[in-house]
């Protein structure tokens, strides 16, 4: 146990070390360059900024974080039971893949002021739409994938036990599918809370996260916009780290996931 | 019983071809497998031995004739579990445990929990995969996982064992150990195996009789019957016999006209 825990710490120093360094230097480099505090502010004033301005900076990440949740939930579920439904009817498959992808390349937040004039832009509905649309796509493309990388052979084992579809679906396709769908949900992840940040700079109610970077910004305060920012990749990387973190508890059969 | 009197599979005139190319995979095949039997199919690659076993299990419906399993047609005794069949690749379900890959079919078949770990702790011991069914099969090695979808292909009893190169990817050390594992397991179980093999010793060793193929269009070129005493063993592969047995059933492939088999190791 001591031993893993050893072997696990070695694993992390290396990562530790060079964040500390960059840290260090960031805040070194300042004070040695004279650099402007508009241009880039010291970490430890970044820190200061983030737990001075709690009051108005820490409800707004959450409320911003409820907006990426609930896109990156309403679009990863729509990805999942579109790949579902195209996976069953392979005609649908073929009439509709190709438009998918294509739309997979399509920079989605560029949508993002419509989104305002369809739903109301001061209401959280109009970010979570963004972050749904950015998630949808991913989720479904790598889904259907997933559902259609299953083994003939072991289908092939599944008939010979007279198997019905469902239960091919249920016992080879879904588990097949889910390594692939954990990976379209990381990055999904990623992309909701980049889509309601982002659709908050086009506006939006005035306890939002990306709202508050944005105008902190205009009004020269960048301590708080950068303290926003890092509250805003703290939060980012919570939605990746739970992710991830269902993964292992739900994807526990490959030899990566023993050995860790 | 009348029932132990009929064949396991009856084939009558079966033929099949892929509308794709065109090509007759299979052509006219008529063959009898009485119970207990120990029958090979060997031929080169593109003779439809895969096939005509994937016909049998009613994996692939042939163009035309008949197949019969348990003296029903091969679809309903499909339905009925009435065989199990074991692939060159182990195919075991990585997300499922050793143990778990041997009960798929008892589950499949609705048995309770009790009754499928009971049959998975006895097939394990059959096997000698005795404490690693908690193991995941990529923890195991290629024999090891070919044993498991042994005990899976034979957990629920079939009559019937169809077995499809199921030694093909192994070494050979690993491949003659196995085959003398799964004649202990055939004798002890009085089950019908068709097995699908690439190689003429494996097939004389394992069989009580080897059909031979030949290809474009897959025919039956000939039957050989093998008269080597039972219970077969390591000295079995060095009796006159057995050389006598493994130059028969070479000479009916070569008849062909053909060197099929390149790559054949010729004893």
């Amino acid at each position: 146990m001591t031993a893993r825990l050893m072997r696990k710490a070695g694993e992390w120093a290396p990562a530790l070390a060079v964040f500390v360094l960059v840290i260090g230097a960031w805040e070194g480099g300042i004070a040695l360059f004279h650099v402007q505090q508009f241009l880039l502010p010291r970490p430890s004033d970044i820190v200061r900024a983030f737990f001075s301005d709690r009051h108005t900076l820490w409800p707004a990440g959450w409320y911003t974080f409820k907006e990426a949740l609930g896109g990156f939930v309403a679009g990863s579920t729509l990805g999942i039971l579109a790949a579902t439904f195209v996976g069953r009817f392979k005609s649908v498959g073929t009439a509709f893949m190709p438009i998918a992808i294509a739309a997979n390349a399509v920079p989605i937040i560029a949508f993002a002021p419509i989104f305002d004039v369809w739903f109301n832009p001061l209401s959280p509905v109009s970010k979570m739409a963004i972050a749904a649309v950015l998630c949808f796509l991913p989720v479904m493309v790598n889904t259907l994938r997933g559902l259609q990388s299953a083994s003939p052979r072991q289908i092939e084992l599944m008939r010979s036990y007279a198997a019905s579809e469902l239960e091919i679906w249920r016992r080879v396709r879904v588990p097949t599918a889910l390594p692939y769908v954990f990976t379209a949900l990381k990055v999904a992840s990623v992309l909701a809370m980049i889509g309601a940040i982002v659709g908050e700079y086009f506006g939006g109610a005035f306890t939002a996260l990306g709202v508050l970077i944005n105008s902190d910004a205009q009004i020269f305060h960048f301590v708080t916009a950068w303290a926003g920012i890092l509250l805003a990749s703290m939060l980012g990387l919570t939605l990746y780290g739970s992710v991830v973190l269902v993964e292992r508890l739900v994807v526990r059969w490959t030899p990566a996931a023993g050995e860790a | 019983m009348s029932a132990a009197q009929q064949s396991v599979v009856s084939i009558e005139g079966v033929t099949k071809t892929f509308p794709h190319g065109n090509v007759t995979a299979l052509q006219d095949i008529d063959l009898e497998l009485e119970p207990g039997e120990f029958v090979s199919l060997i031929g080169p690659s593109g003779c439809g031995k895969s096939t005509l076993l994937r016909v049998i299990g009613d994996l692939i419906q042939p163009t035309s004739g008949t197949v019969t399993v348990n003296g029903k047609p091969a679809h309903k005794a499909r339905v009925d579990h009435d065989y199990g069949i074991v692939f060159q690749d182990a195919v075991l379900f990585d997300w499922r445990t050793v143990a778990k890959n041997i009960a798929l079919p008892l589950e499949m078949l609705g048995w309770d929990r009790e009754r499928r770990n009971a049959r998975v702790a006895e097939m394990m011991e059959l096997v000698e995969l005795k404490g690693f069914g908690d193991h995941h099969p990529w923890q195991l090695s290629g024999g090891m996982q070919q044993r498991a979808s042994i005990a899976r292909a034979l957990a629920f009893e079939p009559a019937l064992l169809l077995m499809d190169e199921p030694f093909g990817a192994l070494d050979e050390m690993t491949r003659e150990r196995l085959n003398l594992e799964l004649l202990s397991i055939w004798e002890r179980l009085a089950s019908t195996v068709v097995f699908v093999t690439h190689s003429i010793s494996e097939a004389v060793f394992l069989s009580t009789r080897v059909v031979v193929m030949s290809p474009r269009p897959g025919r039956i070129a000939g039957v050989v019957e093998i008269d080597l005493p039972s219970p077969r063993g390591v000295e079995t592969r060095e009796a006159p016999r057995f050389f006598e047995l493994v130059t028969e059933v070479r000479e009916l492939l070569r008849k062909r006209g053909e060197h099929l088999f390149p790559e054949e190791e010729l004893l």
